[in-house]
C-alpha cells in the first residue's frame, strides 16, 4: 500500500531516518502491540505507540480512572474521572491519531484468557503493578515465543528488560518467584514519581518500536535500572537460567498460572 | 581486598560472603534479592558460604513493582 500525503506528513520525521524510512513506517503501521495496564507506564507506551502509527494496539485494564491516577497517568483527564481506562486510553490514543486500530479489553488478564489476549500482538508490553500479574505475563509470554518488554518502577527508581525468545533471560530468569504480598515496598505504599512512568514507559515504546522495525539491539541480556535521584542509567548483565521454570532447560511449567496471593489481575489495590 | 558493587569500587575485609555484603550494604529485603556475582547469578542458600574474592563484580537486583497502581492514603 502507498502512504497518501496526509501519512507521507504525519510521519515525515520517521521516514526522513535511515533505520525508517517508507518501510520501516509500513512495518510500524502493520505492527500489533498489546499494552497490560493503562496506568503509570502504559499511559505513555500508548500515547507514543499511537503517535508513531501502530496500526493495532490493543489495551488492557479492568479498572476506571481515579483522580489518584491522574498525577502520572497522562492518557486520562479529569473529566475522565470514573470512565474504564481502556475508554479513555482509546479515545486519547485515536485523537492523536485516528489512523490507529485501538483494541480494548476491560477485563482482568488472568491464567484463562491471558493466551488468547496476547495471541494476535507481535509485541506486548507489560505495564502492571502487581508481581503475580508480571509473573503471568512473562509465563505466557515465553510459552506463546512472544517478545514482551517488563518495567517497575518505584519512588525514584525504574527498572526494564527485554525478553525475546531464544535469547537471553526472562523475568522469571532472574527474579525466579513473586515475593509474598507485602514483604517488598510497592508504589501504594512507597510512592512514586509520576515523570518515572514517562521514562520508563517510553522506553517500553522505545523497544516495541524497534522490535517492529527489525533495527538495533534490544535489552534481551541485560536489566536496565534508572536511578533519578543520582541520574544515573546502568545496564546490568543478566544471563539465561538454565534451571528456569519457564524458560530453563527442564520447564516445570508448561501453562500460564495464578499465583493465590491478591488478586491475579491487573489492580492490585482491593 | 578491593571488589566492585553496583558498579563502584570498594575495599571489604578479605573473605567476606555475600550474606556479609548484603549487611554492610543495607540492602532492603535482602530475602527477595537477586544477587549476581561477576555476572552469573548467586543462589541465596549460599549467600552465607559464599566468600568473595579480589576483584569480583556484584549486583543487586530489586523487584520493582509496576506503573498501573493507585496511591490512597
Ligand atoms: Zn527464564
Amino acid at each position: 500500500m502507498a502512504f497518501t500525503n496526509e501519512q507521507l506528513e504525519r510521519y515525515s520525521r520517521h521516514i526522513l531516518l535511515k533505520e525508517v524510512g517508507a518501510k520501516g513506517q509500513r512495518r510500524l503501521c502493520n505492527g500489533k502491540v498489546l499494552i497490560l495496564g493503562a496506568g503509570g507506564l502504559g499511559a505513555p507506551a500508548a500515547l507514543y505507540l499511537a503517535a508513531a502509527g501502530v496500526g493495532t494496539i490493543g489495551i488492557a485494564d479492568a479498572d476506571v480512572v481515579d483522580l489518584s491516577n491522574l498525577q502520572r497517568q497522562i492518557i486520562h483527564s479529569t473529566p475522565d474521572i470514573g470512565h474504564p481506562k481502556v475508554q479513555s486510553a482509546k479515545e486519547t490514543m485515536q485523537s492523536i491519531n485516528p489512523e490507529v486500530n485501538v483494541v480494548t479489553y476491560h477485563t482482568f488478564v488472568t491464567a484463562d484468557n491471558v493466551m488468547d489476549i496476547i495471541a494476535d500482538y507481535d509485541f506486548i508490553i507489560d505495564g502492571t503493578d502487581n508481581f503475580p500479574a508480571k509473573f503471568l505475563i512473562n509465563d505466557a509470554c515465553v510459552l506463546a515465543g512472544k517478545a514482551f518488554s517488563h518495567a517497575g518502577i518505584l519512588r525514584f527508581g525504574g527498572q526494564l528488560l527485554t525478553y525475546v525468545p531464544g535469547e537471553g533471560p526472562c523475568y522469571r530468569c532472574v527474579f525466579k518467584e513473586p515475593p509474598p504480598p507485602e514483604a517488598v515496598p510497592t508504589c501504594r505504599q512507597a510512592g512514586v514519581i509520576g515523570a518515572m512512568g514517562g521514562v520508563i514507559g517510553s522506553l517500553q515504546a522505545m523497544e516495541a518500536v524497534k522490535f517492529l522495525l527489525g533495527k538495533g539491539d534490544l535489552l534481551t541480556s541485560a536489566l536496565l535500572t534508572y536511578d533519578a535521584l543520582k541520574m544515573e542509567f546502568r545496564k546490568i548483565k543478566v544471563p539465561h537460567r538454565a534451571s528456569c521454570a519457564v524458560c530453563g532447560d527442564h520447564p516445570t511449567i508448561d501453562k500460564p498460572f495464578d499465583y493465590d496471593q491478591a488478586v491475579c489481575d491487573l489492580d492490585a489495590r482491593h | 581486598m578491593n571488589i566492585t558493587v553496583a558498579g563502584i569500587r570498594k575495599q571489604v575485609p578479605a573473605d567476606t560472603t555475600i550474606a556479609d555484603l548484603i549487611v554492610s550494604e543495607g540492602v532492603e529485603t535482602p530475602e527477595y534479592v537477586t544477587v549476581s556475582v561477576n555476572d552469573d547469578f548467586a543462589e541465596q542458600s549460599a549467600f552465607a558460604t559464599t566468600a568473595l574474592r579480589e576483584g569480583d563484580s556484584v549486583e543487586f537486583l530489586y523487584f520493582m513493582g509496576g506503573g498501573k497502581l493507585d496511591i490512597r492514603f
